[in-house]
């Protein structure tokens, strides 16, 4: 028993003839590790034929930063802070899934009113991490306007998370036991003012861009991703309901107070570029359903049921706990040895590291303009894959 | 099915299989060399159909010398999921690929790989994932040290 351990030379081999009855040959090219597509450092090396892709290999690790074994130095709550660095744009949800597993296993019981903060500050963030991508995803198929409206109401947003976190991006604000302050006396008012706000935005979205002939043009039909292969691959989130598969964790396990309130699982048909993209848009809509529902029944009682400092104790044992995040499945495998204050191993699975590796799948064949669409109808956040 | 179903099912299937402890959801532990047989197996029952390969990663036990491999499973035609661990000698870690099983494998490995050192037969490109090909050691394991830590980690 023999095991090969490759090297990235060994993948950029010289290049062979080009199967095209023109005289040409293969070639690769680096794309990144900095590229306006990577959405930060992501080096992507191209085999192409001509314009045409023939094989893609992600080379992640850019933005590496170790945040597993840093976790096995820091205690639970300390553990928050670096969970807000993975997936910037699901921050509150990476803190959620860290709390719920350590109260899980912590038997820590939270009340209504911390799940209900919870779950509506979990669904502005995906309301503004789908906004942004709407208006990135303009930017990279050389719409520029989206992404300055897709800015615009991130911020709208972002000023209530301020308001209440006094932070706008790396929150640190779900903690084992509660929630870090309690929500601003005009917080229900004002979130009813961004909804009033986003609704007629969503219709200016579609008429703006998804009725645009040339976006219908770049996404349809593109990238093609069955359901099978899809659930084979890992992927999760829009990208797996895209395919078709309705696997929705805020449906099929649901955690916060998502058992009491109405939405509906976007799921698209097709499994292309097309249905990635409106199965966000759709979500948008659901969202802003689920806050509606929520706002005006903020349940009463404390913000946090620990005291704010209390060190947590986790009984040894093996524990494992999952959430839906924008992107996808966010996994946290949490393993204490039941002596020390901090985990002996911790794991994160990330959404965005399990749906990279779809690109590999999704591009050979496609043009390098087709490869931008795909990659941005992935949505990735870097720092999330590299952790 | 529910967890004590789940298990009993596997261990039906692979009568080496035995329930791992203090896991906080249904989980199996299974001797390395059955781990391909019964990934197969796990995948292609009708009544399991564990069509997804959710998360893989290791967990390195220093004091008593093996690395424990976790794969994370979920069925979508049924909704339950599973854990398989398996264990493999930290002095020749070396661990059947189940990437031909789920193609997630391929990458999850990889990771596995290049952090924690353990080697997969038969996986088709085993290649370092985030760390330069030229790197020494792995970083997760629990005697890693290079020159860039500021203080020995606890």
């Amino acid at each position: 028993m023999t095991v090969h351990i490759r090297t990235l030379d060994d993948i950029c081999t010289p290049p062979v003839g080009a199967e095209s009855a023109l005289d040409t040959q293969e070639y690769l090219v680096n794309m990144g590790p900095q590229h306006p597509i990577a959405h930060g450092s992501l080096r992507l090396i191209l085999r192409l034929d001509g314009e045409t892709v023939k094989e893609v290999t992600p080379v992640p690790g850019y933005v590496h930063r170790g945040i597993e074994k840093m976790c096995e130095s820091l205690n639970y709550r300390q553990i928050i802070h670096l969970t807000d660095r993975m997936d910037y744009l699901s921050a509150l949800m990476n803190n959620w899934l860290v709390s719920k597993t350590v109260e899980k296993a912590a038997g820590i019981a939270t009340n209504p009113r911390i799940e209900a903060i919870r779950t509506l500050m979990a669904e502005l963030q995906r309301l503004q991490s789908h906004v942004l991508w709407w208006g990135v995803l303009g930017m990279d198929l050389g719409a520029f306007t989206p992404f300055l409206y897709g800015f615009r109401e991130r911020e709208i947003i972002g000023a209530v998370f301020e308001e209440t976190m006094g932070a706008r991006l790396t929150m640190n604000y779900i903690q084992p036991g509660g929630v870090m302050y309690d929500i601003q006396p005009d917080f229900a008012r004002k979130v009813k003012d961004i909804l009033a706000y986003m609704k007629p935005i969503i219709v200016e979205y579609d008429t703006l861009l998804s009725g645009n002939v040339i976006l219908q043009e770049r996404l349809r039909n593109i990238g093609v991703l069955d359901a099978k292969k899809a659930v084979a691959m890992g992927c999760t989130g829009p990208v797996l309901r895209g395919s078709g598969v309705p696997y929705d964790l805020r449906k099929l396990e649901p955690y916060g107070l998502y058992d009491q309130v109405q939405f509906d699982v976007v799921v698209g048909t097709k499994g292309d570029c097309w249905d990635r993209y409106y199965v966000r848009i759709e979500e948008m809509r659901q969202t802003i359903r689920i806050i509606e529902q929520l706002i005006d029944n903020i349940p009463e009682g404390p913000h946090m049921v620990t005291k704010f400092a209390a060190k947590i104790k986790v009984p040894e044992g093996l524990y494992y706990g999952h959430l839906e995040t924008a992107r996808g499945v966010m996994g946290v495998t949490i393993v204490s040895d039941g002596k020390s204050d901090n985990p002996y191993r911790i794991h994160f699975r990330s959404p965005n590291f399990n749906n990279l590796w779809a690109v590999t799948a999704l591009a050979p064949g496609w043009r390098i303009a087709d490869l931008i669409a795909i990659q941005s109808s992935l949505d990735l956040v870097i720092p999330d894959i590299d952790r | 099915m529910d967890g004590e179903a789940l298990i009993e099912a596997v261990i039906a299937l692979e009568p080496s299989a035995a329930k791992r402890e203090k896991a906080d959801r249904p989980a199996v532990r299974v001797p390395p060399e059955k781990l391909a047989a019964l990934a197969l197996a796990l995948r292609d029952a009708p009544a399991l159909a564990f069509d997804m390969l959710l998360d893989h990663t290791a967990i390195d036990w220093l004091a008593e010398g093996r690395f424990e491999l976790v794969y994370n499973l979920y069925s979508t035609a049924h909704g339950h999921s599973l854990l398989v661990t398996t264990t493999v000698p930290r002095a020749s870690p070396v661990a059947p690929t189940v990437s031909a099983v789920w193609l997630i494998a391929h990458w999850q490995e990889r990771e596995v790989f290049d952090l924690m050192g353990v080697q997969y037969d038969n996986h088709p490109d085993l290649r370092r994932l985030f760390l330069e090909d030229e790197w020494q050691g792995y970083p997760l394991r629990k005697d890693y040290k290079d020159d860039y830590m500021l203080g020995l980690p606890k």
